[in-house]
């Protein structure tokens, strides 16, 4: 890359950054999906999907560019990613509309989608193959959908603090009260509601990591309601 | 308490909490309770912070380590690797008496009249105590090693303490002619960190593989088996292959004779020459514990539900030294029973509450760079033992994605673990 094309890309990504959109208008997913025909000679996304002539697009929301695993990218696409490339509401956004003026470089022979509502609507259609604020809160904050499944009965459990202290202890050996992230997410000063659900998503293993659906999993409801409480008294 | 009725009912940890109702406490000194920690290690540390933080000054926390700044183990065969810089693993207690109001007394203990409640230093004071922590972690087990004892430590080395043992080994790693033999000789169980021996070897192969490829590593081992083998050994094939031979009991792995003079290791009768012989011998709980009269055999007995001795209610004992059942020897363990016994103790001493004893513990090792694997369980106290009640390992052929994304995770843990102990 021409130290002017890196500097354009670097400039174009930190404009970009600079647009939040909210989750619940992203676009009309059926239409995206749709759209994605255009997309599917080279890309597949869902539960079976495997890198083809593209890498698959599963989990692309929040995910540094040129990052799946198996897919030999072209230079320009490393270089994207080890740049700081990451893939959001609004990278993607831009990235569709002109794919070479994102990734000069890019081996993807698509000219672009012009239509900003037809991006928004593909755009849509791929959120859902990403991990979802719905049961992981700190997942890429493109679309907080409004819907989870868990029983409100178990949102509306008040937690009592002081065990939610003790409780607490046992995660402080990761994370910190500080709410320093040197490679274990922060947990403090969550809203509660966020806590308790991320916190289900890992005991019922709908969401997959063996320390937490460990610690998670033999938590009882009224426990992580305490823990919920606890920390998100923290600051 | 703030429990609606559906989360109060439905409670049984609250419950069986309700019933451990706290004990009346009369201080056998006068004065504030007493509480005297020997030992500022994971253990240690993490009692007397907890302890002082939680109790507010109710109690007093006086804590005995003869070095100013700790040395972690975990992390130090990173350091041997080179993806640590010595520095990174030294942590004082500086924060320990500034922000929390624990007396931090640089010296070592030397004997526990537990009739008087007492405990000497070497500098001759007596502490009274009401309650006594030891967290001593590990001494050596003498004539484990035929021919080697703890004035060989410098021609080979333990590095099993952490410290200045480890940075020699890293200098005589460092020193290996081109092509050169580094031994380690692997110790029987029960020891400190399952895992350590072989995420060694795995960070002196790297180590080699960048530097002295050359180089041969020897284990010469006891065991027939070891903590996460299948992925030690998955990931010596695929990074260090051909460099790295363990001889297991069967070929006379426990079979083991070092000279420290002449730098040579007979493993079952065959003699090689080396240039780095690591000697990690059999452990036992650290003197101190012994000389308190609390273990049986070489650890200590606990109780599974609030870490105390067998021997002594008034005296916990953690960590390493401890015999207490399912959980391996680490720091992540010795942690989360200081926690344990943090709790208890400000239950009797304060009548504070006292909430039922969870345990747990996870230990990463790193194979190469950005390599990561992680093994852990959760833990309950029955009346027998603490004992597991789940657990998990990292898979062999996991992706790279994953890998880096564990080792990452160990990053965090290291920050986390250290910030509750020292504060
Ligand atoms: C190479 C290696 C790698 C490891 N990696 C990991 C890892 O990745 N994760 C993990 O969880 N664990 C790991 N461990 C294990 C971990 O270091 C120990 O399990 C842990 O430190 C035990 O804590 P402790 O409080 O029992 O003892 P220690 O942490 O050893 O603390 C004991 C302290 O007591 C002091 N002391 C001893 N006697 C006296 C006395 N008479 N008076 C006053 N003070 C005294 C000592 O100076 C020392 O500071 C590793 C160990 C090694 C050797």
């Amino acid at each position: 890359m021409t130290l002017l094309a890196r500097f354009s890309l670097v400039a174009v990504v930190a404009c970009l950054a600079q647009v939040a959109t909210a989750a619940e208008e992203i676009g009309d997913a059926e239409r995206g999906e749709a759209l994605f025909r255009q997309c599917q000679s080279c890309h597949q996304i869902g539960p079976d999907a495997t890198n083809r002539v593209g890498p698959h697009l599963n989990g692309v929301f929040g995910r540094t560019a040129g990052s799946v695993e198996g897919f030999r990218y072209s230079k320009a696409f490393e270089r994207a990613g080890s740049k700081g490339l990451e893939w959001h509401i609004d990278t993607l956004g831009s990235f569709l509309e002109n794919p070479k003026a994102i990734v000069p470089g890019t081996r993807m022979s698509y000219r672009g989608m012009a239509d900003a509502q037809d991006r928004a609507d593909l755009i849509a259609y791929m959120r859902d193959f990403s991990a979802s604020p719905a049961n992981i809160p700190e997942s890429d904050p493109t679309a907080r959908a409004v819907s989870h499944d868990l029983d409100p009965a178990i949102l509306e459990i008040q937690g009592d603090p002081a065990y939610g202290e003790y409780l607490a202890s046992e995660c402080q050996t990761c994370h910190r009260v500080d709410g320093q992230d040197s490679g274990i997410p922060s947990i403090i000063a969550w809203p509660e509601d966020d806590f308790v659900i991320a916190m289900h998503a890992y005991k019922t293993k709908a969401r997959e990591h063996p320390v937490m659906n460990m610690m998670a999993g033999r938590l009882s409801n009224e426990e992580i309601a305490a823990l919920a409480a606890y920390f998100a008294t923290l600051e | 308490m703030t429990f609606n009725r559906r989360a109060f009912l439905g409670t049984s940890a609250m419950a069986a909490a309700v019933l451990a109702a706290p004990r009346l406490y009369a201080a056998a000194h006068g004065g504030k309770p007493k509480v005297v920690v020997i030992g500022g290690g994971a253990g240690g540390a993490t009692a007397a912070r907890y302890i002082a933080k939680d109790s507010d000054g109710a109690i007093d926390v006086t804590l005995i380590e003869p070095t100013r700044t700790y040395y972690t183990c975990f992390f130090s065969n990173l350091y041997l690797g080179g993806f640590k810089q010595y520095d990174d693993l030294g942590h004082s207690y500086g924060t320990l008496a500034s922000d929390y109001g624990v007396n931090v007394v640089h010296d070592y203990a030397v004997g526990v009249d537990r009739d008087a409640k007492t405990v000497t230093l070497a500098s001759g004071d007596s502490l009274p105590y009401d309650r006594l922590v030891l967290s001593p972690g590990i001494d050596f087990v003498a004539g484990s090693v035929a021919g080697w004892d703890v004035s060989a430590q410098n021609a080979m080395p333990h590095a099993y303490k952490g410290g200045s043992q480890t940075q020699l080994l890293k200098a005589q790693l460092e020193a290996m002619p081109e092509g050169g033999t580094f031994v380690m000789v692997a110790p029987p169980n029960p020891y400190r960190c399952p895992p350590g021996p072989y995420e060694r070897v795995s960070m002196v192969a790297w180590y080699l593989s960048q530097n002295n490829p050359t180089a041969k590593i020897i284990i010469a081992d006891p065991k027939e088996n070891f903590s996460k083998q299948g992925l030690f050994e998955e990931g010596w094939q695929k990074h260090y292959s051909g460099m790295i031979t363990r001889i297991g009991p069967d070929f006379g792995g426990g079979n083991v004779t070092v000279d420290p003079a002449a730098m040579t290791v007979d493993i079952d009768g065959e003699v090689i020459n080396a240039d780095v012989v690591n000697v990690i011998p059999a452990m036992k709980a650290g003197h101190i514990a012994a000389v308190a009269g609390v273990t049986d055999g070489n650890w200590a007995p606990v109780n599974p539900g609030d870490m105390t001795s067998k021997m002594d209610e008034n005296i916990h004992v953690l960590g390493d030294a401890s015999a207490q059942g399912d959980m391996p020897k680490s720091g992540f363990s010795a942690n989360s029973q200081a926690k344990v016994a943090a709790m208890s103790i400000r239950g009797a001493l304060t009548g504070s509450q006292v909430f039922p004893a969870k345990y747990s513990n996870t230990c990463w090792s790193l194979i190469a760079e950005n390599d990561g694997v992680k093994v852990g369980a959760s833990y309950e106290p029955t009346e027998e033992k603490i004992a597991s009640t789940g657990s998990f390992v990292s898979q062999t052929g996991e992706d790279a994605a994953l890998r880096e994304a564990t080792y990452q995770e160990s990053e965090g843990w290291y920050s986390g673990i250290t910030a509750d102990m020292f504060g």
